[in-house]
């Protein structure tokens, strides 16, 4: 089948994760997506894809570019662009194609600060003249629009370039999610109810998608906190569920409540439920297929790593018989089990070999990771012999950085390699608290 | 808590996986203080992908906990164009599974016969350290 060319334009931010975005998109919808040509330090990629359905598919739910457009061409001046549009072997067919549309005019532009004024795109949009468009022009939703990127060179970093250096041309496809204003939708300054364990929109939403959270699929949030990764399941349409060992949190105050905040997304149907549940004390049926687990696991800085249990046995042994006004005290409504310290290493573990058991195969596990900077000491990921490590994106902070590792459960036949039991993050939150010196 | 997920929650004591007896929880009608939340839009399609992934008989065993005896035996099987009477049946199942919450209650494990509650719709499956 004959390919088309399409125009990708991207943003330059969270450059370690935006690959892994677009590799598990791309993935997510069966695209065949040729990647040689990707720069990290460009925001252009020129791919070839079968039609305008698969450029869709592919970035609609982006967050870390901005939109895909169909192909006319580019050129250094808006000359040589022009040649280009004319020489590209389609020009007569997307002529065509587009005679009778309604249509607009678009500019974008990268790099630049340099501020058009309306008669200066007026005459670039008459120089487009032989495009021989006949339908009428509609300012607000036309069939096609037209968009003209221009690719300014800084001058330095806070100094945008005056003239363009490059011109790009083309019909857009699909404006992505980021574009369509998902990251004001769900920044947290606006969300009823948050936390400080609260995790930021954007990159949350870039975890869901290289999650690849499906819709109409369960998505699990072993450590909920507020719910950020709940908000970011649901809205690319999974039924999300979520449990904490730490029933405040989930319970939030009044009215300031995870469900509420679905409500206030208009998204309920996306929420199943969140439940005050230690993870290592499981209650999800073993038979329930999670089709995806995203997180954030504590790791002792703002919330300390507790399980089920006591920490001193010896004090809490015969309480089972403690009886009030007749009734057991641990069959109480207002009883408050125990709980004692548990390792980031072991929840680690645990969290892995829950995946292999709970996810189907190439069902994801995606999950948070802190990490200092300050020692010359690799740093050690943890590793499950039926997961495949597929991702590991660093987020760089001054002294630590988190990343984001993202595993494909593969089954027993994988055979990987398994670091289970080994000391591996150290003792990161000592190392917070001292400065990291 | 939905009705929804009942069909999800096993008993948390790891000593009970060993018993067919931990699913699905048992829920005490008199205990159980039930509201329908008729804010969240009736999907069939969303609802079609969930059916898929519910065990029927669980379902059955908890509506009847609760005081509804009028589910069919086995689940409900859909054909790709639905049909008017699909979409009854589609219905009722929105109302039950999705809309319908437990906002108070207790739920029993039938093996160990530890009890867990539900509190302001969300349930607590914490264990007391003798059973953890």
């Amino acid at each position: 089948m004959a390919r088309k060319r399409y125009l990708l334009f991207m943003v330059q931010v969270h450059l370690n994760f935006r690959l892994a975005e677009l590799e598990s998109l791309a993935d997510l919808h069966g695209v065949d997506v040729d990647f040689s040509s990707y720069s990290v330090d460009s925001p252009f990629m020129i791919v070839t894809l079968e039609n305008d359905k698969q450029a869709s598919d592919w970035i609609r739910r982006s967050v870390l570019t901005r939109a895909i457009y169909e192909y006319w061409g580019e050129g250094n001046t808006y000359e040589s662009l022009h040649k280009s549009v004319q020489a590209h072997p389609e020009f007569e067919q997307y002529k065509s194609a587009n005679e009778r549309k309604s249509f607009k005019f678009e500019f974008e532009k990268f790099g630049g600060n340099a501020k058009q004024d309306i008669s200066t795109r007026v005459t670039t949009i008459e120089s487009f003249q032989y495009l021989e468009l006949k339908g009428p022009i509609k300012m607000k939703n036309p069939d096609e629009v037209f968009t003209v990127i221009e690719e300014y060179k800084a001058i330095s970093e806070n100094i945008g370039g005056e003239v363009p250096e490059k011109i790009y041309f083309g019909r857009l496809i699909q404006l992505s999610d980021r574009a369509r204003g998902a990251l004001e939708k769900y920044d947290l300054k606006k969300r009823p109810y948050k936390g400080t364990t609260s995790f930021e929109a954007e990159l949350s939403l870039v975890s869901a998608n290289i999650a690849q959270v499906k819709p109409a699929h369960i998505m699990y949030d072993p450590f909920v906190g507020t719910g950020s990764f709940l908000v970011a399941g649901g809205h690319y349409g999974a039924l999300v569920l979520g449990s904490d060992i730490d029933g405040r949190m989930i319970r939030g105050k009044g009215q300031q409540t995870i469900k509420a905040n679905f409500k206030y997304y208009k998204e309920s149907i996306q929420f199943l439920d969140v439940m005050t549940m230690d993870f290592t004390h499981n209650a999800l049926r073993k038979d329930f297929v999670i089709d995806t687990i995203l997180c954030d696991p504590p790791y002792g800085i703002r919330e300390s790593i507790k399980v089920l249990g006591a920490k001193d046995p010896e004090r809490f042994a015969g309480k089972e018989d403690v009886e009030i006004n007749g009734q057991k005290a641990y069959l109480l409504r207002d009883y408050i089990p125990t709980k004692k310290p548990y390792s980031l290493d072991s929840l680690l573990d645990d969290l892995l070999d829950y995946a292999s058991q709970r996810l189907p195969i190439n069902g994801r596990l995606a999950f948070w990771m802190p990490t200092a900077n300050d020692e010359n000491v690799a740093t050690i990921i943890p590793l499950h012999s039926n997961l495949e490590l597929k991702y590991n994106c660093v987020q760089d902070f001054n002294k630590w950085s988190r990343r984001l590792l993202v595993y494909i459960n593969r089954g027993h036949e994988f055979n990987g390699p398994n670091n289970s039991g080994l000391s591996r993050t150290g003792n990161f939150r000592d190392r917070y608290f001292s400065g990291f010196n | 808590m939905k009705f929804l997920t009942t069909n999800f929650l096993k008993c948390s004591v790891k000593g009970c996986d060993n018993s067919n007896l931990n699913f699905p929880l048992r829920y005490v009608r008199e205990n159980c203080q039930l509201e329908q939340d008729e804010s969240i839009e009736f999907n069939p399609e969303f609802l079609l992908r969930i059916i898929d992934r519910v065990d029927w008989q669980a379902v059955v065993s908890v509506a009847s906990d609760l005081g509804n005896t009028e589910l069919p035996p086995n689940k409900p099987e859909f054909e790709e164009n639905l049909t008017d009477e699909d979409m009854v049946i589609l219905r009722d199942l929105h109302t039950l599974l999705i809309q319908t919450n437990i906002v108070e209650g207790q739920m029993q494990c039938k093996n160990c016969e530890h009890i867990y509650y539900i509190k302001n719709s969300i349930p607590n499956l914490l264990l007391p350290p003798h059973l953890a």
